[in-house]
């Protein structure tokens, strides 16, 4: 049952040095705040599950906190390269970076599968491309039925999902609309969750589009309002596109990001 | 004289003129994005967009920065899941057309968006990856790629394979098992790009206005075959010039 903490709490019990960590939103309601407060508690040693990992997980990965990413596509959306992950994977900086690379179908398939509890999904894809051979969780599979050859990938189960929400209520229902992505499957795949919120309301009205995580389903909820900036929150806030253009300058120098990270590290909240 | 439009502009009109209207179109982000929100404006009003980001039917307006952008949700027909998008919509072959942009092609139209030299695990330049790219350049009925074109970027064979378009040649494809068509045109700032009806190796069939076959082969890392007498595609008219003017400067005071 979902209890209702501190954004800094939630991330001290949730998540620990040398967990799988899967922070999802695609492109809309990125967790970024929690990420932020991954790196104040300089966690280490973390497998760092995303589809797109965006600004937030080059945060991460330039501050230390990672030893592998399991990802589909790391570009900052609009700009260009993450040049943290980059440097990562290219000068292994600030430390070496093991990668488990998909597609997005067939990371989209792996949360699927974990939310379902099978220990593997079936698709059409990857036929042909490089992606199998260098990936042990991609393996062709012979249809029973029809003989075809699909392709099955492994599923995720990580130890805790992060995802932000536009609204909770006091018993820590979870409500989400727009662009939802996978964080249904996100959450429900793994062992833990946390969910930061822009609003705890008292009753949270029925919505036709939104998805509804049971309080049962969740761990901790955590409210922090403008959670997602520079990510949006549908409803609530816009994506603040001059922050990613911002941060190909930041990112693309060692010193300039290390000067970001000592201001967010020493930030009073 | 100088043409009064830039050659990238030449490039995202004529991507916007091979979707015709009523069509369903799976859009990557960039140049694509740029074409098809073009083709909308312009000639396609029907045509449906899909981002997978789960927009379908999205209808901005203005150009995304990215493939999630709020604008996409709230002009959607339908907002689905990332999964739903891919399982239900793009895999059964629902989808008419791929839009696609590539850091790497090759002459068969593979793509590569993941690494530039060295090897997978100590790449020269790691690129952002695959994305929804593999899928939809299989599963889409057909695929239109559009990228710049020069020495690096056109390339005899991708340093990776992200997203297959005919791999090594006739036959490829269906032995892989792959449904959709493949690659039908690549559109690049100089002009067009289709697979030889035998070789399915591409070849210069169009040409950008004041733009010149020779220029072409040598912004081409292969030995570029050009057909007979290449169209001279028809520079960009004020309407399109207009239009895409008009979808650029609201996207930058967004």
């Amino acid at each position: 049952m979902a209890e209702i903490v501190s954004l800094a709490e939630a991330v001290r019990r949730a998540i620990h040095d040398g967990d799988a960590v899967a922070m999802e939103g695609f492109t809309h309601l990125i967790p970024f705040a929690a990420g932020h407060e991954v790196i104040r508690q300089s966690r280490r040693d973390l497998t760092l599950i995303r589809m797109t990992p965006d600004v937030i997980y080059d945060q991460l990965i330039g501050a230390g906190c990672a030893r592998k990413l399991i990802f589909s596509w790391g570009g900052n959306p609009g700009v260009g390269s993450l040049h943290r992950f980059r440097d990562a994977v290219e000068h292994a900086w600030p430390a070496p970076l093991e990668l488990e690379e998909h597609s997005h179908a067939g990371m989209a398939n792996r949360y699927v599968a974990g939310a379902s509890g099978l220990p593997f999904a079936v698709l059409r894809g990857y036929n042909g491309t490089g992606l199998a051979a260098v990936s042990s969780t991609i393996a062709p599979i012979t249809c029973p039925f029809t003989g075809q050859t699909l392709t099955a990938v492994s599923a995720l189960r990580p130890d805790v999902a992060v995802i932000h929400a536009q609204r909770a209520d006091r018993l820590g229902n979870v409500q989400l609309w727009g662009i939802t992505g996978v964080q249904k499957e996100a959450v429900l795949s793994s062992e833990r969750a946390v969910v930061t919120v822009e609003q705890i309301v008292d009753v949270l009205d029925a919505r036709p589009d939104a998805v509804v995580l049971p309080a049962w389903a969740v761990s901790y909820v955590a409210e922090v309002p403008g959670g997602a900036h520079p990510s949006y929150a549908l409803g609530y806030s816009d994506r603040d596109n001059d922050y990613y253009a911002a941060w190909d300058e930041i990112s693309r120098d060692r010193d300039r990001f290390t000067a970001w990270l000592a201001v967010l590290m020493n930030r009073v909240l | 004289m100088t043409p009064d439009y830039t050659s990238d502009e030449m490039m995202t009109v004529s991507a916007a003129r091979a979707l015709r209207d009523g069509m369903t179109c799976f859009v990557g982000i960039g140049l694509p994005s740029a074409a098809a929100n073009l083709a909308r404006a312009t000639h396609a009003p029907g045509l449906v967009l899909i981002y997978e980001s789960g927009t379908i039917g999205a209808k901005p307006g203005l150009l995304p920065l990215s493939i999630g952008d709020g604008i996409l949700a709230q002009t959607a027909d339908a907002v689905v899941s990332v999964p739903e998008v891919f399982n239900y919509w793009l895999q059964p072959g629902r989808i008419d057309v791929g839009f696609l942009g590539a850091a790497q092609i090759d002459k068969f139209g593979n793509i590569n968006t993941t690494v530039i030299g060295g090897d997978y695990r100590s790449p020269k330049v790691r690129l952002p990856g695959a994305g929804g790219a593999p899928e939809i350049a299989a599963s889409c009925r057909e695929v239109i790629v559009v990228v710049r074109q020069n020495r690096r970027s056109f390339v005899d064979r991708v340093d990776f394979v992200t997203s297959v378009g005919y791999g090594s040649g006739p036959g490829d494809r269906e032995r892989l098992g792959l449904t959709g068509a493949g690659p039908r045109k690549i559109i690049t700032d100089l002009g067009v790009l289709e697979p030889g009806p035998a070789t399915l190796e591409f070849t210069l069939t169009g040409l950008h206005p004041g733009v010149s076959a020779a220029a072409a082969r040598e912004q081409t890392g292969w030995d570029l075959v050009v057909s007979a007498s290449p169209e001279i595609i028809a520079p960009p008219s004020a309407a399109e010039l207009a239009a895409l003017r008009d979808l650029h400067a609201r996207s930058n005071t967004a």
